[in-house]
Protein backbone atom coordinates (compact mmCIF):
# COMPACT_ATOMS: atom_id res chain seq x y z
CA UNK A 1 0.00 0.00 0.00
CA UNK A 2 1.66 3.28 -1.04
CA UNK A 3 2.25 5.72 1.85
CA UNK A 4 -0.81 7.89 2.44
CA UNK A 5 -0.18 11.62 2.70
CA UNK A 6 -0.20 12.87 6.30
CA UNK A 7 -3.28 14.57 7.71
CA UNK A 8 -1.60 17.98 7.74
CA UNK A 9 -0.61 17.51 4.10
CA UNK A 10 -4.21 16.73 3.20
CA UNK A 11 -5.42 19.80 5.11
CA UNK A 12 -2.93 21.99 3.29
CA UNK A 13 -3.95 20.82 -0.18
CA UNK A 14 -7.68 20.92 0.59
CA UNK A 15 -7.89 24.25 2.37
CA UNK A 16 -4.61 26.18 2.35
CA UNK A 17 -3.59 25.84 -1.27
CA UNK A 18 -6.92 26.94 -2.79
CA UNK A 19 -6.94 29.95 -0.46
CA UNK A 20 -3.59 31.26 -1.71
CA UNK A 21 -4.79 32.75 -4.98
CA UNK A 22 -7.84 34.58 -3.56
CA UNK A 23 -5.68 36.01 -0.76
CA UNK A 24 -3.11 37.19 -3.29
CA UNK A 25 -5.86 38.81 -5.36
CA UNK A 26 -7.20 40.56 -2.26
CA UNK A 27 -3.72 41.84 -1.52
CA UNK A 28 -3.28 43.06 -5.09
CA UNK A 29 -6.65 44.81 -4.90
CA UNK A 30 -5.72 46.54 -1.66
CA UNK A 31 -2.36 47.67 -3.01
CA UNK A 32 -3.92 48.92 -6.24
CA UNK A 33 -6.54 51.03 -4.46
CA UNK A 34 -3.97 52.53 -2.11
CA UNK A 35 -1.40 53.18 -4.81
CA UNK A 36 -3.77 54.89 -7.22
CA UNK A 37 -5.68 56.76 -4.51
CA UNK A 38 -8.89 56.16 -6.44
CA UNK A 39 -12.25 57.26 -5.10
CA UNK A 40 -14.18 55.05 -7.48
CA UNK A 41 -13.19 51.60 -6.28
CA UNK A 42 -13.40 50.83 -2.57
CA UNK A 43 -10.61 48.97 -0.81
CA UNK A 44 -11.11 45.41 0.43
CA UNK A 45 -11.44 46.72 3.97
CA UNK A 46 -14.23 49.11 2.96
CA UNK A 47 -16.04 46.22 1.28
CA UNK A 48 -15.44 44.07 4.33
CA UNK A 49 -16.96 46.72 6.59
CA UNK A 50 -19.88 47.10 4.25
CA UNK A 51 -20.44 43.34 4.23
CA UNK A 52 -20.51 43.30 8.02
CA UNK A 53 -22.92 46.16 8.16
CA UNK A 54 -24.99 44.57 5.39
CA UNK A 55 -25.30 41.42 7.45
CA UNK A 56 -25.36 42.58 11.04
CA UNK A 57 -25.65 46.36 11.05
CA UNK A 58 -24.05 48.61 13.65
CA UNK A 59 -21.47 50.41 11.52
CA UNK A 60 -23.38 52.64 9.16
CA UNK A 61 -27.02 53.24 9.66
CA UNK A 62 -28.24 53.43 6.09
CA UNK A 63 -30.87 51.71 3.99
CA UNK A 64 -28.63 48.70 3.55
CA UNK A 65 -27.82 47.95 7.19
CA UNK A 66 -28.75 44.50 8.35
CA UNK A 67 -30.70 43.88 5.16
CA UNK A 68 -28.53 41.08 3.80
CA UNK A 69 -30.64 38.23 5.23
CA UNK A 70 -33.78 39.63 3.58
CA UNK A 71 -32.12 40.23 0.23
CA UNK A 72 -30.38 36.89 0.35
CA UNK A 73 -33.57 35.03 1.19
CA UNK A 74 -35.49 36.72 -1.61
CA UNK A 75 -32.83 35.84 -4.14
CA UNK A 76 -32.58 32.29 -2.87
CA UNK A 77 -36.33 31.83 -3.21
CA UNK A 78 -36.31 33.15 -6.74
CA UNK A 79 -33.24 31.23 -7.89
CA UNK A 80 -34.48 27.95 -6.51
CA UNK A 81 -38.07 28.58 -7.47
CA UNK A 82 -37.03 29.18 -11.05
CA UNK A 83 -34.52 26.35 -11.01
CA UNK A 84 -37.10 23.90 -9.67
CA UNK A 85 -39.52 25.01 -12.37
CA UNK A 86 -36.88 24.63 -15.05
CA UNK A 87 -36.10 21.12 -13.79
CA UNK A 88 -39.78 20.16 -13.49
CA UNK A 89 -40.46 21.23 -17.07
CA UNK A 90 -37.07 20.51 -18.59
CA UNK A 91 -36.41 16.96 -17.42
CA UNK A 92 -39.69 15.38 -18.55
CA UNK A 93 -39.53 17.32 -21.80
CA UNK A 94 -35.95 16.19 -22.36
CA UNK A 95 -36.94 12.59 -21.64
CA UNK A 96 -39.79 12.69 -24.11
CA UNK A 97 -37.77 14.39 -26.83
CA UNK A 98 -34.93 11.94 -26.34
CA UNK A 99 -37.21 8.94 -26.50
CA UNK A 100 -39.61 9.88 -29.26
CA UNK A 101 -38.17 10.77 -32.66
CA UNK A 102 -41.45 12.22 -33.90
CA UNK A 103 -41.75 14.62 -30.99
CA UNK A 104 -38.09 15.51 -31.36
CA UNK A 105 -38.58 16.51 -34.98
CA UNK A 106 -41.61 18.49 -33.92
CA UNK A 107 -40.10 20.40 -31.00
CA UNK A 108 -36.36 20.48 -31.58
CA UNK A 109 -36.12 23.15 -34.32
CA UNK A 110 -38.10 25.59 -32.16
CA UNK A 111 -35.90 24.90 -29.16
CA UNK A 112 -32.75 25.38 -31.20
CA UNK A 113 -34.05 28.70 -32.48
CA UNK A 114 -34.92 29.97 -29.02
CA UNK A 115 -31.71 28.82 -27.37
CA UNK A 116 -29.24 31.38 -28.75
CA UNK A 117 -31.42 34.33 -27.74
CA UNK A 118 -29.69 35.94 -24.74
CA UNK A 119 -31.83 36.04 -21.63
CA UNK A 120 -31.33 39.79 -21.31
CA UNK A 121 -33.14 40.22 -24.61
CA UNK A 122 -36.20 38.67 -23.00
CA UNK A 123 -36.33 41.33 -20.30
CA UNK A 124 -38.80 43.72 -21.94
CA UNK A 125 -41.14 40.91 -23.02
CA UNK A 126 -40.93 39.33 -19.62
CA UNK A 127 -42.07 42.54 -17.99
CA UNK A 128 -44.93 42.79 -20.44
CA UNK A 129 -46.03 39.22 -19.71
CA UNK A 130 -45.59 39.27 -15.95
CA UNK A 131 -45.65 42.93 -15.05
CA UNK A 132 -43.25 44.55 -12.67
CA UNK A 133 -42.18 42.29 -9.85
CA UNK A 134 -40.64 38.95 -8.96
CA UNK A 135 -42.49 36.79 -11.50
CA UNK A 136 -40.73 38.46 -14.38
CA UNK A 137 -37.42 37.78 -12.63
CA UNK A 138 -38.34 34.14 -12.05
CA UNK A 139 -39.26 33.78 -15.72
CA UNK A 140 -35.86 35.05 -16.84
CA UNK A 141 -33.94 32.77 -14.50
CA UNK A 142 -36.21 29.91 -15.59
CA UNK A 143 -35.34 30.55 -19.24
CA UNK A 144 -31.65 30.53 -18.48
CA UNK A 145 -31.73 27.28 -16.52
CA UNK A 146 -34.22 25.53 -18.80
CA UNK A 147 -32.11 25.03 -21.91
CA UNK A 148 -29.08 23.23 -20.46
CA UNK A 149 -31.44 20.96 -18.52
CA UNK A 150 -33.50 19.96 -21.57
CA UNK A 151 -30.53 19.58 -23.86
CA UNK A 152 -28.48 17.50 -21.46
CA UNK A 153 -31.46 15.32 -20.59
CA UNK A 154 -32.17 14.67 -24.27
CA UNK A 155 -28.53 13.88 -24.83
CA UNK A 156 -28.52 11.49 -21.87
CA UNK A 157 -31.50 9.58 -23.22
CA UNK A 158 -30.18 9.38 -26.77
CA UNK A 159 -26.70 8.31 -25.81
CA UNK A 160 -27.64 5.16 -23.92
CA UNK A 161 -25.48 2.37 -25.30
CA UNK A 162 -27.59 0.11 -27.55
CA UNK A 163 -25.84 -2.87 -26.01
CA UNK A 164 -27.58 -2.18 -22.71
CA UNK A 165 -30.98 -2.51 -24.41
CA UNK A 166 -29.92 -5.84 -25.89
CA UNK A 167 -28.69 -7.07 -22.53
CA UNK A 168 -31.90 -5.98 -20.79
CA UNK A 169 -34.08 -7.65 -23.42
CA UNK A 170 -32.05 -10.83 -23.15
CA UNK A 171 -32.56 -10.82 -19.40
CA UNK A 172 -36.31 -10.62 -19.80
CA UNK A 173 -36.94 -6.89 -19.41
CA UNK A 174 -40.12 -5.99 -21.25
CA UNK A 175 -40.39 -2.92 -23.45
CA UNK A 176 -42.45 -0.89 -21.01
CA UNK A 177 -40.13 -1.17 -18.03
CA UNK A 178 -37.07 -0.74 -20.24
CA UNK A 179 -37.37 3.04 -19.87
CA UNK A 180 -37.51 3.01 -16.08
CA UNK A 181 -34.87 0.33 -15.59
CA UNK A 182 -32.37 1.15 -18.30
CA UNK A 183 -32.86 4.56 -19.91
CA UNK A 184 -33.42 6.59 -16.76
CA UNK A 185 -30.45 5.32 -14.74
CA UNK A 186 -28.20 5.42 -17.80
CA UNK A 187 -29.19 9.02 -18.51
CA UNK A 188 -28.73 10.18 -14.90
CA UNK A 189 -25.15 11.50 -15.24
CA UNK A 190 -26.15 13.68 -18.18
CA UNK A 191 -29.29 14.85 -16.44
CA UNK A 192 -27.23 15.78 -13.43
CA UNK A 193 -24.79 17.65 -15.62
CA UNK A 194 -27.66 19.60 -17.06
CA UNK A 195 -28.95 20.39 -13.58
CA UNK A 196 -25.55 21.56 -12.46
CA UNK A 197 -25.14 23.82 -15.48
CA UNK A 198 -28.68 25.16 -15.11
CA UNK A 199 -28.11 25.82 -11.43
CA UNK A 200 -24.97 27.82 -12.12
CA UNK A 201 -26.70 29.82 -14.82
CA UNK A 202 -29.61 30.52 -12.47
CA UNK A 203 -27.30 32.23 -9.99
CA UNK A 204 -25.53 33.97 -12.79
CA UNK A 205 -28.78 35.45 -14.06
CA UNK A 206 -30.29 36.57 -10.78
CA UNK A 207 -28.89 40.06 -11.18
CA UNK A 208 -30.47 40.42 -14.61
CA UNK A 209 -33.65 38.89 -13.32
CA UNK A 210 -33.90 41.30 -10.46
CA UNK A 211 -33.57 44.32 -12.73
CA UNK A 212 -37.26 43.92 -13.42
CA UNK A 213 -38.22 46.23 -10.59
CA UNK A 214 -38.23 44.12 -7.47
CA UNK A 215 -37.55 45.98 -4.22
CA UNK A 216 -35.57 43.22 -2.57
CA UNK A 217 -32.96 40.72 -3.63
CA UNK A 218 -29.20 40.60 -4.12
CA UNK A 219 -29.47 41.76 -7.72
CA UNK A 220 -31.82 44.57 -6.70
CA UNK A 221 -29.39 45.63 -3.94
CA UNK A 222 -26.54 45.69 -6.46
CA UNK A 223 -28.57 47.87 -8.82
CA UNK A 224 -29.55 50.22 -5.95
CA UNK A 225 -25.93 50.43 -4.92
CA UNK A 226 -24.99 51.30 -8.48
CA UNK A 227 -27.55 54.07 -8.68
CA UNK A 228 -26.39 55.54 -5.37
CA UNK A 229 -22.73 55.24 -6.41
CA UNK A 230 -22.19 52.85 -3.52
CA UNK A 231 -19.62 50.65 -5.23
CA UNK A 232 -18.91 48.94 -1.93
CA UNK A 233 -22.51 47.70 -1.93
CA UNK A 234 -22.12 46.48 -5.49
CA UNK A 235 -18.99 44.53 -4.68
CA UNK A 236 -20.46 43.22 -1.43
CA UNK A 237 -23.43 41.91 -3.39
CA UNK A 238 -21.12 40.27 -5.92
CA UNK A 239 -19.20 38.58 -3.11
CA UNK A 240 -22.35 37.17 -1.58
CA UNK A 241 -23.67 35.89 -4.92
CA UNK A 242 -20.31 34.36 -5.80
CA UNK A 243 -19.94 32.70 -2.42
CA UNK A 244 -23.47 31.34 -2.33
CA UNK A 245 -23.20 30.07 -5.89
CA UNK A 246 -19.94 28.36 -5.04
CA UNK A 247 -21.19 26.66 -1.90
CA UNK A 248 -24.43 25.48 -3.51
CA UNK A 249 -22.54 24.15 -6.50
CA UNK A 250 -20.23 22.19 -4.20
CA UNK A 251 -23.30 20.77 -2.47
CA UNK A 252 -24.68 19.68 -5.83
CA UNK A 253 -21.38 18.04 -6.71
CA UNK A 254 -21.33 16.23 -3.37
CA UNK A 255 -24.86 15.00 -4.04
CA UNK A 256 -23.79 13.89 -7.50
CA UNK A 257 -20.85 11.98 -6.08
CA UNK A 258 -23.04 10.19 -3.58
CA UNK A 259 -25.87 9.23 -5.89
CA UNK A 260 -23.84 8.55 -8.99
CA UNK A 261 -20.70 7.03 -7.55
CA UNK A 262 -20.84 4.29 -10.17
CA UNK A 263 -20.26 6.75 -12.97
CA UNK A 264 -16.75 7.35 -14.26
CA UNK A 265 -17.63 11.05 -14.52
CA UNK A 266 -18.04 11.60 -10.82
CA UNK A 267 -15.61 13.32 -8.48
CA UNK A 268 -15.47 16.46 -10.57
CA UNK B 1 -41.10 -49.33 -35.44
CA UNK B 2 -37.96 -47.44 -36.40
CA UNK B 3 -40.11 -44.50 -37.59
CA UNK B 4 -41.74 -44.32 -34.14
CA UNK B 5 -38.32 -44.36 -32.51
CA UNK B 6 -37.16 -41.71 -34.95
CA UNK B 7 -40.04 -39.43 -33.90
CA UNK B 8 -39.13 -39.93 -30.24
CA UNK B 9 -35.61 -38.59 -30.86
CA UNK B 10 -35.26 -35.23 -29.20
CA UNK B 11 -35.69 -32.23 -31.47
CA UNK B 12 -32.52 -30.22 -31.84
CA UNK B 13 -32.39 -27.41 -29.32
CA UNK B 14 -31.44 -24.99 -32.10
CA UNK B 15 -32.44 -25.60 -35.69
CA UNK B 16 -31.41 -23.27 -38.48
CA UNK B 17 -33.33 -24.12 -41.66
CA UNK B 18 -32.27 -22.39 -44.89
CA UNK B 19 -31.47 -19.27 -42.89
CA UNK B 20 -30.56 -16.23 -44.95
CA UNK B 21 -29.92 -12.69 -43.82
CA UNK B 22 -29.57 -9.66 -46.03
CA UNK B 23 -28.60 -6.25 -44.66
CA UNK B 24 -29.15 -3.02 -46.51
CA UNK B 25 -26.09 -0.80 -46.39
CA UNK B 26 -26.49 2.54 -48.19
CA UNK B 27 -28.89 0.92 -50.61
CA UNK B 28 -26.59 -2.00 -51.37
CA UNK B 29 -27.62 -5.44 -50.15
CA UNK B 30 -25.08 -7.32 -48.00
CA UNK B 31 -25.62 -11.09 -47.94
CA UNK B 32 -24.46 -11.74 -44.40
CA UNK B 33 -25.87 -15.27 -44.45
CA UNK B 34 -27.06 -17.44 -47.32
CA UNK B 35 -28.92 -20.71 -46.92
CA UNK B 36 -27.42 -21.78 -43.60
CA UNK B 37 -28.57 -25.16 -42.33
CA UNK B 38 -27.39 -26.09 -38.86
CA UNK B 39 -28.72 -28.29 -36.09
CA UNK B 40 -27.46 -28.07 -32.52
CA UNK B 41 -28.25 -30.83 -30.05
CA UNK B 42 -28.89 -30.17 -26.39
CA UNK B 43 -25.72 -30.14 -24.30
CA UNK B 44 -23.33 -29.63 -27.21
CA UNK B 45 -20.50 -27.12 -27.12
CA UNK B 46 -20.34 -25.72 -30.63
CA UNK B 47 -17.85 -23.17 -31.92
CA UNK B 48 -18.63 -20.98 -34.89
CA UNK B 49 -15.34 -20.08 -36.44
CA UNK B 50 -14.33 -18.08 -39.48
CA UNK B 51 -12.68 -14.92 -40.70
CA UNK B 52 -14.32 -11.50 -40.30
CA UNK B 53 -17.41 -11.10 -42.40
CA UNK B 54 -18.35 -14.76 -42.55
CA UNK B 55 -21.59 -14.15 -40.71
CA UNK B 56 -20.82 -16.05 -37.52
CA UNK B 57 -21.85 -13.18 -35.24
CA UNK B 58 -24.94 -12.58 -37.36
CA UNK B 59 -25.92 -16.23 -37.00
CA UNK B 60 -25.39 -16.04 -33.25
CA UNK B 61 -27.51 -12.92 -33.02
CA UNK B 62 -30.27 -14.62 -35.01
CA UNK B 63 -30.19 -17.46 -32.49
CA UNK B 64 -30.42 -14.88 -29.74
CA UNK B 65 -33.34 -13.11 -31.35
CA UNK B 66 -31.46 -9.86 -31.87
CA UNK B 67 -31.76 -10.12 -35.66
CA UNK B 68 -34.60 -11.50 -37.73
CA UNK B 69 -34.12 -13.86 -40.65
CA UNK B 70 -34.64 -12.58 -44.17
CA UNK B 71 -35.46 -16.07 -45.36
CA UNK B 72 -35.81 -19.51 -43.81
CA UNK B 73 -36.59 -20.34 -40.20
CA UNK B 74 -34.54 -20.21 -37.01
CA UNK B 75 -36.08 -22.52 -34.42
CA UNK B 76 -35.53 -23.38 -30.80
CA UNK B 77 -36.94 -26.89 -30.42
CA UNK B 78 -40.06 -26.58 -32.53
CA UNK B 79 -40.80 -22.89 -32.09
CA UNK B 80 -39.46 -20.15 -34.33
CA UNK B 81 -37.19 -17.80 -32.45
CA UNK B 82 -38.82 -14.46 -31.74
CA UNK B 83 -37.46 -11.82 -29.43
CA UNK B 84 -34.45 -12.08 -27.12
CA UNK B 85 -35.26 -13.85 -23.89
CA UNK B 86 -33.82 -15.46 -20.77
CA UNK B 87 -33.86 -18.95 -22.29
CA UNK B 88 -31.03 -17.88 -24.61
CA UNK B 89 -28.44 -16.10 -22.48
CA UNK B 90 -25.96 -13.96 -24.38
CA UNK B 91 -22.46 -12.95 -23.36
CA UNK B 92 -21.18 -10.00 -25.38
CA UNK B 93 -17.59 -9.15 -26.19
CA UNK B 94 -18.03 -5.68 -24.66
CA UNK B 95 -19.69 -7.14 -21.53
CA UNK B 96 -22.91 -5.09 -21.63
CA UNK B 97 -23.06 -4.79 -17.84
CA UNK B 98 -25.31 -2.12 -16.31
CA UNK B 99 -22.84 0.39 -14.89
CA UNK B 100 -25.25 1.78 -12.29
CA UNK B 101 -25.81 -1.62 -10.70
CA UNK B 102 -23.41 -3.53 -8.48
CA UNK B 103 -22.14 -6.96 -9.48
CA UNK B 104 -24.80 -8.57 -7.33
CA UNK B 105 -27.57 -6.40 -8.76
CA UNK B 106 -26.43 -7.12 -12.30
CA UNK B 107 -26.61 -10.84 -11.67
CA UNK B 108 -30.01 -10.52 -9.99
CA UNK B 109 -31.41 -8.38 -12.84
CA UNK B 110 -32.85 -11.29 -14.82
CA UNK B 111 -34.54 -13.03 -11.87
CA UNK B 112 -35.82 -9.63 -10.74
CA UNK B 113 -37.70 -9.24 -14.03
CA UNK B 114 -39.60 -12.39 -13.17
CA UNK B 115 -40.76 -10.78 -9.91
CA UNK B 116 -38.96 -13.09 -7.52
CA UNK B 117 -38.85 -11.98 -3.86
CA UNK B 118 -35.71 -10.37 -2.44
CA UNK B 119 -34.71 -13.40 -0.40
CA UNK B 120 -34.66 -15.54 -3.53
CA UNK B 121 -32.77 -12.88 -5.45
CA UNK B 122 -30.08 -12.86 -2.79
CA UNK B 123 -29.87 -16.65 -2.86
CA UNK B 124 -29.57 -16.82 -6.63
CA UNK B 125 -27.01 -14.01 -6.76
CA UNK B 126 -24.93 -15.66 -4.02
CA UNK B 127 -24.98 -18.96 -5.87
CA UNK B 128 -23.73 -17.55 -9.14
CA UNK B 129 -21.30 -15.15 -7.46
CA UNK B 130 -19.72 -18.22 -5.91
CA UNK B 131 -19.78 -20.10 -9.20
CA UNK B 132 -17.71 -17.47 -10.94
CA UNK B 133 -15.60 -16.70 -7.89
CA UNK B 134 -16.68 -13.12 -7.34
CA UNK B 135 -18.28 -13.32 -3.90
CA UNK B 136 -15.85 -10.76 -2.53
CA UNK B 137 -16.77 -8.27 -5.23
CA UNK B 138 -20.51 -8.53 -4.88
CA UNK B 139 -20.96 -4.86 -4.03
CA UNK B 140 -18.48 -3.42 -6.50
CA UNK B 141 -19.51 -1.50 -9.59
CA UNK B 142 -18.47 -2.68 -13.08
CA UNK B 143 -16.21 0.34 -13.46
CA UNK B 144 -14.13 -1.04 -10.59
CA UNK B 145 -13.57 -4.43 -12.19
CA UNK B 146 -11.01 -5.80 -14.61
CA UNK B 147 -12.05 -7.14 -18.03
CA UNK B 148 -11.87 -10.75 -16.91
CA UNK B 149 -14.02 -10.05 -13.87
CA UNK B 150 -16.54 -8.17 -15.96
CA UNK B 151 -16.86 -11.12 -18.27
CA UNK B 152 -17.39 -13.43 -15.33
CA UNK B 153 -20.23 -11.20 -14.17
CA UNK B 154 -21.62 -11.33 -17.70
CA UNK B 155 -21.59 -15.12 -17.64
CA UNK B 156 -23.10 -15.29 -14.16
CA UNK B 157 -25.80 -12.84 -15.19
CA UNK B 158 -26.85 -15.01 -18.14
CA UNK B 159 -26.71 -18.24 -16.13
CA UNK B 160 -28.74 -16.78 -13.27
CA UNK B 161 -31.73 -16.89 -15.58
CA UNK B 162 -31.51 -20.67 -15.93
CA UNK B 163 -30.91 -20.26 -19.63
CA UNK B 164 -30.91 -23.42 -21.73
CA UNK B 165 -28.56 -22.01 -24.31
CA UNK B 166 -25.52 -19.83 -23.70
CA UNK B 167 -24.56 -17.72 -26.68
CA UNK B 168 -21.09 -16.21 -26.55
CA UNK B 169 -19.86 -13.64 -29.05
CA UNK B 170 -16.05 -13.69 -28.94
CA UNK B 171 -16.34 -13.29 -25.17
CA UNK B 172 -12.63 -13.52 -24.41
CA UNK B 173 -11.45 -11.51 -27.40
CA UNK B 174 -10.81 -8.33 -25.43
CA UNK B 175 -8.89 -10.05 -22.64
CA UNK B 176 -5.19 -10.73 -22.24
CA UNK B 177 -3.89 -14.22 -22.97
CA UNK B 178 -3.48 -15.28 -19.35
CA UNK B 179 -6.96 -14.21 -18.28
CA UNK B 180 -8.34 -15.84 -21.41
CA UNK B 181 -6.81 -19.20 -20.49
CA UNK B 182 -8.22 -19.04 -16.98
CA UNK B 183 -11.69 -18.13 -18.20
CA UNK B 184 -11.64 -20.86 -20.85
CA UNK B 185 -11.07 -23.45 -18.14
CA UNK B 186 -13.70 -21.91 -15.90
CA UNK B 187 -16.16 -21.97 -18.77
CA UNK B 188 -15.46 -25.66 -19.39
CA UNK B 189 -15.99 -26.34 -15.67
CA UNK B 190 -19.29 -24.47 -15.70
CA UNK B 191 -20.38 -26.29 -18.85
CA UNK B 192 -19.56 -29.66 -17.33
CA UNK B 193 -21.52 -28.78 -14.18
CA UNK B 194 -24.58 -27.24 -15.79
CA UNK B 195 -24.75 -29.32 -19.00
CA UNK B 196 -25.82 -26.22 -20.94
CA UNK B 197 -25.75 -25.91 -24.68
CA UNK B 198 -23.04 -23.43 -25.62
CA UNK B 199 -22.62 -21.67 -28.95
CA UNK B 200 -19.28 -19.90 -28.96
CA UNK B 201 -18.15 -17.53 -31.70
CA UNK B 202 -14.42 -17.09 -32.13
CA UNK B 203 -11.81 -16.54 -34.76
CA UNK B 204 -9.09 -18.27 -32.74
CA UNK B 205 -8.49 -21.85 -33.88
CA UNK B 206 -6.77 -22.91 -30.67
CA UNK B 207 -9.70 -21.72 -28.59
CA UNK B 208 -12.13 -23.67 -30.75
CA UNK B 209 -10.13 -26.88 -30.56
CA UNK B 210 -9.81 -26.53 -26.80
CA UNK B 211 -13.45 -25.82 -26.06
CA UNK B 212 -15.72 -27.32 -28.67
CA UNK B 213 -17.31 -30.70 -29.34
CA UNK B 214 -18.00 -29.48 -32.81
CA UNK B 215 -16.55 -26.69 -34.89
CA UNK B 216 -18.64 -25.09 -37.61
CA UNK B 217 -16.36 -23.41 -40.12
CA UNK B 218 -17.94 -20.48 -41.91
CA UNK B 219 -16.79 -18.44 -44.89
CA UNK B 220 -17.76 -15.08 -46.25
CA UNK B 221 -19.04 -13.90 -49.61
CA UNK B 222 -21.92 -14.69 -48.87
CA UNK B 223 -21.76 -16.03 -45.32
CA UNK B 224 -22.34 -19.77 -45.21
CA UNK B 225 -21.33 -22.97 -43.47
CA UNK B 226 -18.34 -24.55 -45.15
CA UNK B 227 -17.56 -27.45 -42.83
CA UNK B 228 -19.04 -29.05 -39.75
CA UNK B 229 -16.13 -30.68 -38.02
CA UNK B 230 -16.30 -32.87 -34.93
CA UNK B 231 -13.27 -32.52 -32.69
CA UNK B 232 -11.92 -36.06 -32.17
CA UNK B 233 -10.21 -35.34 -28.86
CA UNK B 234 -11.02 -36.66 -25.40
CA UNK B 235 -11.53 -34.26 -22.53
CA UNK B 236 -9.70 -32.83 -20.63
CA UNK B 237 -7.71 -31.50 -23.56
CA UNK B 238 -4.09 -30.43 -23.38
CA UNK B 239 -3.01 -27.70 -25.76
CA UNK B 240 0.56 -28.95 -25.85
CA UNK B 241 -0.35 -32.54 -26.76
CA UNK B 242 0.57 -33.71 -30.29
CA UNK B 243 -3.01 -34.79 -31.09
CA UNK B 244 -4.23 -31.34 -30.16
CA UNK B 245 -1.73 -29.75 -32.52
CA UNK B 246 -2.65 -32.13 -35.31
CA UNK B 247 -6.31 -31.16 -35.03
CA UNK B 248 -5.39 -27.51 -34.76
CA UNK B 249 -3.25 -27.72 -37.88
CA UNK B 250 -6.01 -29.46 -39.80
CA UNK B 251 -8.47 -26.77 -38.83
CA UNK B 252 -6.06 -23.96 -39.62
CA UNK B 253 -5.49 -25.39 -43.09
CA UNK B 254 -9.21 -25.62 -43.61
CA UNK B 255 -9.58 -21.99 -42.70
CA UNK B 256 -6.61 -20.62 -44.61
CA UNK B 257 -7.58 -22.45 -47.78
CA UNK B 258 -10.85 -20.55 -47.65
CA UNK B 259 -9.11 -17.27 -47.07
CA UNK B 260 -6.75 -17.91 -49.98
CA UNK B 261 -9.64 -18.97 -52.19
CA UNK B 262 -11.61 -15.92 -51.22
CA UNK B 263 -8.59 -13.68 -51.84
CA UNK B 264 -8.05 -15.21 -55.27
CA UNK B 265 -11.68 -14.79 -56.20
CA UNK B 266 -11.70 -11.15 -55.08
Amino acid sequence: MPPQPSASRVWMTTWLLPAVLPLLLLLAWDVAVRATGTMLVPSPQAVGLMLWDFAFGGIYDDAFSETLPTHWLQSMTRVYGAFALAALVGIPLGLVIGKNAAIRRFVDPTLQMLRPVPVTAWLPLSMIFFGVGPNAAIFLVFLGAFFPIVINTTFGVKSVEPRLFEAAAMLGCKGTSMFRQVVLPAAMPSIFNGLRLGHGIAWFLIVVGEMTGVPEGLGAAIMDGRMLSRTDVVIAGMVVIGFTGFVTDRLLVALNNRLLKWSPQHNV
Amino acid sequence: MSEILAHRTAAPILDMVHVSKVFNLNGRPIHALKDVNLQIQKGEFVCLIGASGCGKSTLLRIMGGFESVSNGVAKMYHTPIGEPGPDRGMVFQDYGLFPWLTVRQNIAFGPKQRGLPDAMLKQIADHYLHMVGLTKFADHFPSQLSGGMKQRVSIARALANDCEVLLMDEPFGALDALTREVLQQELLDIWAKTKLTVIFVTHAVEEAVLLADRVVVMTAGPGRVERDYRIPLERPRCITAPEFNRVRQELTEMLSSHVAHHAKAA
